[in-house]
């Protein structure tokens, strides 16, 4: 299955595998993952689950919503050009391997 | 006279059928002995009081409100089915909506009540909560509903809003009404909707724009009409929704985290030791509590639901707090654990119509939490707690407390 490194702000890397049809956000709760908040569930209501995601994997990365765009102007830690949220990005076979860096905060 | 729906002979046979009323004052008094009926007797069941599906474990409930095309919303999220029967208001732009029309007013809202907007009220939502504690520090013994749950989103949403000073006590009997109006033709149904005209006319004169200061929520919402996203005549009614579904849940929200925190000192002693935990705290009573108990949807056609057939133009019946509850999702499902990882719970709902003002009741209750970890050493309470009925918000009309600061 698919599998998703998120990188701590302490610079710790901790991997996790997905279900193949999961959301980053979800492979992550569902793991017990420190960082990933995720208050509203994946419905992108929140902006607790942002990620900054490794510049390489930018381009292999869904189109963003308005909505999503639109909450990433609210994150509690800076938003980047390549920040996003995690309950939007769908762990598929091509991104297999993905890596994210979380933020200091999440609220 | 009850509402529409199929005779129960005719469910199918897999469906267990159910003699629980759920808006019974006997059911409210306790309701979990009867949520657990509910999710052991099958993933859908059919209650005959009311002619009704019901579902009350997690899986079908987050299936029934992730599915809004087939369980839709435009027929009422109450028992009555709009398409049978004249709401008694004119219905929610945004509640009883389905998408594409529910899309655009929820965009607004959400774009109204976003994490954006959040930064801008914190620092005053989080002041007036020191405040509130200062002067229940004063008091020292007090009711936490009404001087606290109550007294402290009346002293922010309100104004946040834009609401004239005057006429604000309608607001929470406004509220009741709404919530109670999503219940079956029963005494408190009948009897809130006999005496809401009163209540509606202040809401309906409040919604307009001539009476919504600049820079508050309210006035966000018409300015909207400007950049043509919504009409002027569409505007008084989304702001009507902030006045229906803005105060009352929060109030049972703050009161829920505070009646959990005075029962359990663990969790207490937990939350002063780190304060920080607030949000999560006051998340975890949204579970546990579930201060919004139930919401309908309406079939838009024959499904299948986990092996039960359900016809076209049924009403389903979502046990949230039963789901919040279930133990194949939850460990330990009846403590109350300000360190659980509460994401995905439904206390807010899930999916398009998940509660749009999520951010300012978790906003309202961590400050709030806050301030008390802070302050107070200790919440005792000093009298029998007292419930208030309601067809669909779960909370206490009072709390007696005693606080000892710290």
């Amino acid at each position: 299955m698919p599998a998703i490194t998120f990188i701590h702000p302490d610079g710790k890397s901790e991997r996790v595998e997905t279900s193949g049809e999961e959301s980053a956000m979800q492979a992550a709760t569902r793991h017990g993952l420190d960082g990933i908040l995720a208050e509203c569930g994946g419905n992108a209501m929140c902006a607790t689950c942002h990620v900054y995601v490794d510049e390489s994997w930018l381009a292999r990365l869904p189109d963003m919503a308005d909505d999503e765009d639109a909450l990433l102007d609210g994150t509690a830690s800076e938003r980047r050009p390549n920040s996003r949220l995690s309950c939007q990005i769908r762990i598929t076979p091509e991104r297999d391997g993905l890596i994210v860096k979380l933020p200091e905060r999440q609220v | 006279m009850t509402a529409s729906g199929t005779p129960a002979s005719t469910g199918p046979a897999s469906v267990p059928h159910l003699d629980v009323d759920p808006f019974d004052m006997r059911f409210f008094a306790d309701p979990y002995p009867a949520h657990q009926r509910l999710r052991e007797a099958g993933p859908v069941v059919y209650l005959d009081k009311w002619n009704v599906y019901g579902v009350a474990r997690y899986a079908e409930v987050h299936a029934v409100l992730n599915d809004p095309a087939t369980f839709c919303s435009s027929r009422g999220v109450g028992l009555s089915d709009f398409k049978k029967e004249t709401p008694w208001r004119p219905p929610s732009l945004i509640l009883e909506a389905d998408p594409p029309a529910h899309t655009r007013t929820r965009a607004v809202l959400s774009k109204v009540l976003s994490p954006t907007a959040m930064k801008q009220v914190r620092d005053r939502f989080a002041a007036a909560a020191e405040e509130r504690v200062d002067a229940l520090l004063d008091k020292r013994s007090f009711d936490a509903i009404a001087d606290l749950a109550e007294a402290y989103p009346l002293s922010i949403f309100p104004d946040a809003l834009g609401l004239k000073p005057e006429g604000r006590e309608h607001l929470i009997p406004y509220a009741s009404v709404v919530f109670n109006a999503f219940g079956p033709p029963n005494e408190l149904r009948q009897q809130a909707i006999a005496r809401s005209a009163p209540h509606q006319a202040y809401v309906a004169e409040q919604c307009q724009r001539d009476n919504l200061a600049p820079g508050g929520f309210g006035a966000c919402i018409h300015a909207r009409v400007d950049d043509g996203e919504i009409t002027a005549t569409e505007a008084p009614l989304l702001v009507r929704s902030l006045l229906s579904a803005g105060l009352d849940t929060t109030v049972n929200g703050i009161g829920a985290a505070v009646y959990c925190l005075a029962r359990f000192p663990d969790q207490w002693q937990r939350l002063r030791d780190d304060p920080t935990l607030a949000r999560n705290a006051f998340e975890e009573a949204v579970r546990f509590e579930s201060p919004v108990q139930t919401f309908f949807r309406t079939t838009t056609r024959e499904v299948e639901l986990s092996g039960a057939t359900i016809g076209e133009g049924e009403k389903v019946l979502m046990f949230l707090a039963a789901a919040n509850r279930d133990p194949r999702r939850w460990d330990r499902p009846d403590s109350y654990d300000i360190t659980r990882r509460t994401s995905g719970h439904v206390g807010f709902g899930s999916g398009i119509h998940m509660c749009v003002g999520q951010l300012v009741a978790r906003l309202e209750g961590e400050v709030m939490l806050t301030a008390l970890a802070r302050r107070v050493a200790k919440i005792e309470i000093t009298g029998e707690p007292k419930r208030r009925f309601n067809n669909t918000l779960r909370g206490l009309d009072s709390l007696p407390v005693t606080i000892t600061p710290a």
